[in-house]
């Protein structure tokens, strides 16, 4: 489809392109305002390390599989955070839209003689009335320019009011619906575990290879084999780790699944198709962007629906979990966390960095540390001023290495 | 492809005004394939109202223009694209985030047959277009733009110019931040362009880069044509002097004239 300029010799690699380290690629990526993963993966497991040695009943098959399902909600909440912090964007109204998801899914599900909708289809109509409000929130800022603060903080009151109405005097909404309570409390058999550990072995492993042989035949230089063959080692044995851990308690948790569906999905969709690629450039530099062609208002529309939509995921699961909706479903730290999941994970505050894997390791960091704080017999109090803390070291991170990139560029 | 005697681009009697202010009056100007054409002259002159007329982002009010030969109606980005004219802007129009590669493809990605991004073929591509215009100082096409200098990323943006069967490149002052050594690397490659047959127009407020790569110079002054010269022909004294001083070359009768009826 392409050709470039008239003299081209035969496919051959950059010219001299000296032998990469593992070390001086990272450190090209820290110079470029990238920090990756690094961080909060040695985090995390420094944070397990210390609960492990320090607190009793944290490191046990029980609590991991609690910790799995605590995290859960958040980190759908996340991921859709880490498409708005892409573009540069912030979405407020998240906790209070994935409350909204709830409520209509209840209302929707309740056996209250007029049985239209059943099955899966509560789900469905909740998730496509969240994506439509995210999209609506995302016009105002994509097609008008009203700040996406603004807009979405109206959103976070004006969600939170029709959740109180709908709630408010009528109370709770019991949730009948196996459909819907099984997206949160169901646990597989120790085979279908296994299965399962081996169905997502086998996609990465065959995909990274899939994308080595590729590369090869179009003579590209493929990626450090070192930190390859890391990768395709340490993610099996990460699958069938969780699950083995799972299965001596009651199993692998549907929820677990869940999470790692979307992180596969959203990843492929950042990272292989050409929407992700646009919603990179747009938070990178929209100017840009703009003369290349892109649509960005299109864009930003549809990233504020993914961030409604998963919202909404998320909000059936919370909902799931308690097989109830209460009228303050979507209150507490839920936005907070789930920002500050993404953050936490490495995703730039400014836009333009960040990877869809963010949202579930931020969001393990401060389930964990709830967790074990709690097990700790520690208030709330604590907990908030522990993740607080680690939300500012994280974002104190980001900014030192966006100045270094400013430094370092021309 | 074209005889040398047709101009890839030929605009006779360009007009263009915003409101009350002239900016472009009865211009000529033209360029040929595997010649670069300078376009100088002070602020306000109206160089960039000339490059945005041909890059479709204002119109003409009044004017022809030519396309290898063909006369042809440019009323927008799109269209100037498509008849393979690429504009390389002052301010860069590169995200920082995105990798070489992913900036040379941005907004024209290649895909495979299930409609996912094609990394290795835009990978091996941009390697083969930076190798053809001899960019050997990018160490990795998968290094971030934001690790670049200044004279990589004009590399860059120019190579994205080119790697679209481009026939006619527009550079927008592409040396005015770098500095002495960078400078020297853009300007061979803006002669390399040529070279392999393109027509580029140079917008520059360095002689002595007009005077080094230029083949051919055109003056604008308040609007209007001043001067053409070749370059082996010319000196910088009588280019300075036609930018600050020089008298229109062409006196069209009835617009020069202030007042008459049109």
């Amino acid at each position: 489809m392409t050709s470039s300029a008239p003299e081209s010799a035969a496919p051959a690699a950059l010219p001299s392109v000296p032998e990469e380290s593992f070390g001086t690629r990272i450190w090209e990526n820290i110079k470029g305002g990238n920090l990756g993963s690094w961080p909060v993966m040695i985090g995390l497991i420094g944070i397990v390390t210390v609960f492990a040695l320090t607190t009793p009943n944290f490191f046990t098959p029980v609590n991991f599989n609690n910790i799995i399902t605590q995290m859960t909600g958040i980190t759908m909440l996340a991921f859709g955070v880490v498409f708005v912090l892409l573009l540069g964007e912030i979405d407020l109204s998240i906790a209070f839209l994935s409350a909204v998801a709830g409520v209509v899914a209840a209302e929707l599900q309740k056996p209250d003689g007029h049985h239209v909708f059943t099955g899966i289809w509560p789900i469905v109509l909740a998730l496509i009335v969240v994506a439509l409000i995210g999209a609506f929130q995302g016009s105002f800022v994509a097609l008008i320019g009203v700040p996406s603060f603004v807009v979405t903080l109206a959103g976070l009151l004006a969600w939170q009011g029709y959740v109180q109405l709908q709630l408010g005097a009528a109370g709770p909404i019991i949730i009948q619906s196996r459909w819907i309570n099984y997206t949160a409390q169901y646990f597989f058999s120790d085979s279908a575990g296994w299965l399962i550990a081996a169905i997502i072995s086998a996609l990465f492993v065959g995909g990274r290879l899939g994308l080595m042989a590729q590369k090869r035949r179009h003579g590209v230089p493929v990626d450090n084999p070192v930190l390859e063959l890391i990768k395709l080692v340490a993610v099996p044995v990460l699958a069938f780790g969780v699950v083995y851990i799972c299965n001596k308690d009651r199993g692998l948790p549907i929820a677990g699944l869940e999470m790692v569906a979307f992180l596969i999905f959203w990843t492929y969709v950042a990272k292989r198709t050409t929407f992700g690629r646009h919603v990179y450039a747009v938070g990178g530099n929209p100017e840009a962007a703009r003369r290349a062609g892109i649509n960005v208002a299109r864009i930003r529309i549809i990233v504020f629906a993914i961030s409604g939509f998963m919202a909404g995921v998320g909000g059936i699961i919370l909902a799931a979990r308690l097989s109830s909706v209460a009228p303050d479903q979507g209150g507490g730290t839920l936005l907070l966390d789930a920002i500050s999941a993404a953050v936490i994970g490495g995703t730039s505050l400014f836009g333009g960095r960040g990877e869809v894997r963010s949202a579930i390791l931020g969001a393990a960091v401060i389930s964990t540390i709830a967790n074990a704080l709690f097990i700790r017999e520690y208030s709330n109090g604590v907990i908030f001023i522990t993740t607080g803390c680690i939300l500012l070291f994280a974002v104190t991170l980001d900014t030192l290495a966006r100045r270094r990139q400013a430094k370092t560029g021309r | 492809m074209t005889d040398t005697t047709t101009p890839t681009l030929e605009l006779r009697g360009i007009s263009k005004s915003f409101g009350s202010v002239e900016a472009l009056a009865d211009v000529d100007f033209e360029v040929r394939h595997g010649e670069v054409m300078a376009l100088v002259g002070d602020n306000g002159a109206g160089k960039s109202t000339l490059i945005k007329c041909i890059a479709g982002i204002h119109a003409f009010d009044e004017g022809e223009i030519y396309f290898e030969g063909r006369p042809v109606h440019i009323s927008g980005p799109k269209d100037a694209a498509k008849l393979g004219i690429e504009v390389v802007y002052q301010d860069l129009a590169l995200c920082d985030n995105l990798d070489v590669v992913q900036n040379m493809y941005l907004g024209r990605e290649a895909h495979d047959p299930f409609q996912r991004l094609n990394e290795p073929v835009m990978e091996q591509k941009t390697a083969e277009t930076l190798k053809s215009l001899r960019v050997t100082t990018i160490r990795s096409v998968r290094q971030a733009v934001a690790t670049l200098s200044g004279g990589q990323r004009q590399s860059v943006a120019v190579a994205r110019a080119v790697m679209w069967n481009s026939k006619l490149v527009i550079l927008d002052e592409p040396t005015a931040a770098l500095g002495v050594a960078q400078t020297e690397q853009v300007l061979t490659l803006v002669k390399r362009l040529a070279e392999q047959g393109l027509a580029v127009v140079l917008i520059s407020h360095n002689l002595h880069d007009i005077f080094e790569v230029g083949d051919r110079i055109t003056v604008l002054r308040l609007g209007r044509n001043v001067g053409l010269y070749e370059r082996t022909k010319t000196t910088q004294q009588e280019v300075v002097q036609a930018i600050t001083a020089g008298a229109p070359t062409k006196v069209s009768g009835i617009s020069a004239t202030q007042g008459a009826p049109t």
